[in-house]
């Protein structure tokens, strides 16, 4: 196998790997709120504001897989 | 394909060091801060006041109530270094979403780049904060008491756990700074790869995701120094 052929691999793989995690992470999350607002339909800024905050950590993860991929693609 | 760079590049020299573009941008937003704060400074003494004044309030006002929630009554003490640190990047994050942002170039270098697009800028703030957080954490707590949660000798489960809160603390930085930049750099390398592939109105939503995300990740990088300091300022038993 090529270098550059292996590059392409790695890239593919390290955000496809990367993101099956974050993305069942933001489907719980999402899920799990939307309970909550059924729930207690009156807590719904709360819950909007925790809820962004959560999912924003779950894409954070995500995140550092494509700056991975990044790296091994642009450098 | 575009060319897309990973790392700042100089555009020129200065005395030897060598500027680059993120760093040219980071100034002209940070005159422009600048100047928004003596404005409303300016005002905040005058007794007419422009209706700038009230929108400028509004917004540092549900900036407030937001830090409210975590640190309580101590908000007054540490909302001028948080609302700051949510200000300025969320103008670095908007300001980088502009057009001409990358694309006006000189020597085939983008003239402008975004702040927060650059590993450095991230980096910088990340260690700021973790900097700032031990330094109140020993302010409010005192120097010994602090230390305890990283050094305890009293039982051998308390040393290696202040063993992991030193990695903890140390991984921080890291979680920080790659948090916003990878989610900035993200946005950047999408929205020129959307360019690319379809050259019209194709790249309007996305920008229209980039500002939600560059309010999001200003939202979450504050928010989240704000619940670290609540961490190291508040005693354990």
């Amino acid at each position: 196998m090529s270098t550059d052929a292996a590059k392409l691999i790695a890239t593919a793989l390290s955000i496809a790997i990367g993101a099956i995690g974050p993305g069942l992470g933001i489907g719980i999350i999402g899920g799990k709120a939307v309970e909550a607002l059924g729930r207690n339909p009156e807590a719904e800024s709360a819950i909007r504001t925790t809820m962004i905050l959560a999912i924003a950590f779950a894409e954070a993860v995500a995140i550092y897989a494509l700056v991975v991929s990044l790296i091994i693609k642009f450098t | 394909m575009p060319e897309i760079s990973i790392k700042a590049e100089p555009i020129f020299k200065l005395l030897g060091f060598k500027l680059t573009n993120s760093i040219f941008t980071a100034f002209i937003v940070l005159f422009i801060f600048l100047f928004l704060a003596i404005k409303y400074k300016n005002n905040i003494e005058s007794k007419k006041k422009s209706s700038f004044f009230y929108v400028f309030n509004m917004i540092i006002k549900s900036i407030y109530a937001l830090f409210y929630s975590v640190l309580k009554e101590k908000t007054y003490y540490f909302f001028p270094i948080l609302g700051s640190f949510f200000l300025f990047i969320l103008f670095q994050n908007w300001f980088g979403l502009l057009p001409g942002v990358g694309s006006i170039t000189i020597h085939h270098v983008p003239l402008f780049r975004g702040a927060n697009a650059d590993l450095n800028t991230t980096l910088m703030l990340g260690l700021l904060t973790v900097i700032l957080i031990q330094f109140f954490g020993i302010k409010f707590l005192g120097f010994n008491e602090y230390i305890k949660k990283f050094i305890n000798i009293s039982n051998p489960i308390n040393f290696a756990v202040g063993f992991l809160e030193i990695i903890s603390e140390l991984s921080r930085i890291l979680s920080f700074s790659f948090r916003l930049f990878g989610n900035i750099f993200a946005g950047e390398v999408l929205l020129t790869i959307v360019a690319f592939l379809i050259p019209i109105l194709a790249s309007f939503p996305f920008l229209l995701l980039e500002v939600f995300v560059g309010l999001i990740q200003a939202l979450v990088f504050s928010m989240l120094s704000a619940v670290f300091i609540n961490l190291a300022i508040t005693k354990h038993h």
